[in-house]
């Protein structure tokens, strides 16, 4: 059936110009706005890089090999650094994605009735609006006498492990991870709760009717239905650990060296910065946001992994 | 009468309760061996209620009682000693959505017996599964390939192939075709009638014709208005020639013939 000349106007003039003019407006700006935060990043990245060209050029790939950090001879790598950064988000992670997940998954089965279990995930979130620096003084009066006497016993004991060879000091390594640990502790748990609410109640439904019990429909239906959304939890939790600066400078110890011992001093890219960086000038400054560049490229990596990780389980399962 | 009787789930005077409300009450019923018996009825009478009583999947819901009993092959399936997961995987069920999990094929089907440490060979019970729900030759090329992919019918047969592969007694279906077309809507009640062979099913659905084609057995349920709410019983219940041509209650007939409300 053709339709009348009449009834194709109506069809055209069924909005006003008005509103489809609104329409596509708000398309626009959605738009901007999305290639707008893109453009940040790069903007950021480029200004970082450009800043660092002078040490990139001077020292090449040998920065990220290098122990030196020598602004009186003007010589700079940031090999410590950077296993600092690597390490201390390690032991956070190690740390917080068993308890995190273990969290998640308390708080998003029936075990609690509604009234309890809505305060607790509402106090977990609340660990992430804590200040960091009120984390680091945390750190400094808690959490290092607590954490000292157990290392001390650590090293006392399986002092022939090289991870506990040295006699804690006060603040090191472990203090980072630990206090990382708590601080990406709300973020882990949160985003994979929310992950693990998600998950539609018709497959817990098909695997109870074929079965399974509560801890078969767990692990086998609803954390591999999940898993995607908490693998991208951990590496935000992952990403705000090797970036946070102010907690990680008051109880790392920021001492330039390596050593396998988790007890011993050490720093890391964001303590680095935080330390140097207002008093630097020169080749230090190139070579401070050489740093931060590494920092930057570090992360992509981490996330690209991510990202291939979450890829190749959804093709298995 | 035998150990495996003729009667498969037989109910007393079930009453089943959401927290306070009387959601179903006084459902006697018989369900025969290798038949298919159908529940019709008006939405919220409780079909799917009393389906779930079957294979305690009720159990689930925190508000959820009962009061009467349920007998499996003449063993009351809430007594103390039952355990509710044995009997989920002796009485399957098909759900109205068709939910296959976000995993292959062949791991959908693979699931419940992994569960139960089956020991045979995998393949051959994957195809068996596929085949027994008409689905083999539609998907044999592609086992590695995401349940979740398929067409909903597809789906459907999916998870009707992974409640046989559990080689279970009884198979409980909650409106298998409503989400279902036409046309897939056919194939599983093809499917139904090659089943009940080997198989004693119940299945829920609205759909007159599908009750009246598919079933042997069809149990009517409607619903009055109590002070508590509204409480869903058993009009009638007899072997389906009956209860689309000559039932005795006046609500069946309006029922099946459409003058229903
Ligand atoms: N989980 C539940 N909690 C409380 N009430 C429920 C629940 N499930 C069903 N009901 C109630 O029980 C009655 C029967 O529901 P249902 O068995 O789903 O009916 P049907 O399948 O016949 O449409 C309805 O009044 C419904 O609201
Ligand atoms: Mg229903």
């Amino acid at each position: 059936m053709a339709l009348s000349n009449q009834q194709v106007t109506e069809i055209k003039r069924a909005r006003s110009p008005l509103a489809r003019q609104l329409d596509s407006g708000f398309v626009w700006l959605t738009g901007m706005f999305a290639v707008g935060v893109a453009l940040v990043l790069v903007a950021i990245a480029v200004r970082v890089g450009w800043e660092a060209l002078p040490a990139i050029q001077q020292f090449g790939a040998g920065f990220l090999t290098s122990s030196r950090w020598d602004p009186v001879e003007d010589i700079y790598g940031a090999l410590p650094q950077i296993y600092g950064t690597l390490v201390s988000s390690l032991i956070a992670l190690l740390i917080a994605m068993p308890i995190g997940i273990g969290v998640a998954i308390f708080l998003s089965e029936d075990f609690l009735p509604n009234k309890i279990q809505r305060p607790i995930v509402f106090m977990v979130e609340l660990l992430a609006a804590i200040p960091s620096v009120v984390y680091g003084l945390w750190g400094i009066f808690v959490l290092i006498p607590i954490l000292r006497n157990m290392g001390v016993a650590l090293n006392a004991g399986l002092g022939w492990i090289p991870l506990f060879s040295t006699r804690p000091t006060g603040p090191g390594m472990y203090v980072a991870g630990v206090i990382l640990a708590i601080m990406i502790l709300p973020i882990i748990a949160a985003i994979s709760r929310d992950a693990l609410v998600a998950v539609p109640p018709e497959l817990r439904q098909a695997s109870y009717g074929l079965g399974a019990t509560r801890w078969e429909t767990l692990f086998k239906v609803i954390l591999p239905a999940a898993f995607s959304g908490i693998v991208g939890g951990i590496m935000l939790a992952m990403g705000r650990a090797m970036g946070e600066t102010m907690a990680t400078t008051m109880v790392i110890g920021n001492a330039n060296k390596i050593n396998p011992s988790l007890f011993d001093q050490g720093s890391t890219i964001a303590s680095l910065l935080a330390n140097q960086f207002a008093e630097a000038s020169g080749l230090q400054i190139s070579s401070l946001m050489y740093a931060a560049f590494v920092l930057f490229l570090i992360t992509l990596i981490v996330n690209v992994l991510a990202e291939l990780v979450v890829r190749r389980v959804r093709m298995k399962v | 009468m035998l150990a495996k009787t003729d009667t498969v789930i037989h109910t007393n005077d079930l009453n089943i309760y959401y927290g306070d409300f009387l959601a179903v009450r006084d459902v006697s019923i018989a369900i025969p061996n290798n038949a298919i018996t159908a529940f019709i009825g008006p939405s919220g009478c409780g079909k799917s209620t009393v389906l779930r009583c079957f294979n305690r999947l009720n159990d689930l819901i925190k508000s959820f009682r009962l009061r009467g009993n349920v007998q499996y092959h003449g063993q009351n399936l809430y007594a103390p000693e039952v355990d509710p997961v044995e009997v989920r995987r002796r009485i399957g069920m098909v759900f109205q959505k068709p939910n296959p999990f976000p995993k292959s094929i062949y791991d959908n089907i693979a699931f419940g017996p992994r569960l139960v440490g089956y020991k045979g060979n995998m393949d051959e019970l994957v195809e068996r599964s596929l085949r027994g729900a008409a689905l083999w030759d539609e998907v044999k090329d592609k086992l590695k390939e995401s349940g979740t992919a398929l067409s909903g019918g597809q789906q459907q047969r999916l998870c009707i192939a992974r409640t046989i592969a559990m080689q279970p007694d009884v198979i409980l279906m909650d409106e298998p075709c409503s989400a279902l077309d036409p046309i897939s809507t056919l194939k599983v009640e093809d499917l139904l009638q090659e089943l009940k062979e080997k198989y004693t099913i119940i299945i829920v659905t609205h759909n007159m014709q599908q009750a009246s084609r598919s079933s042997d057995y069809t149990a009517f349920f409607n619903v009055e208005q109590t002070p508590k709410g509204r409480t869903g019983y058993i009009v009638e219940y007899d072997r389906t020639e009956v209860i689309f041509q000559s039932p005795k209650e006046q609500a069946t007939q309006a029922y099946v013939s459409g003058r229903f409300g």
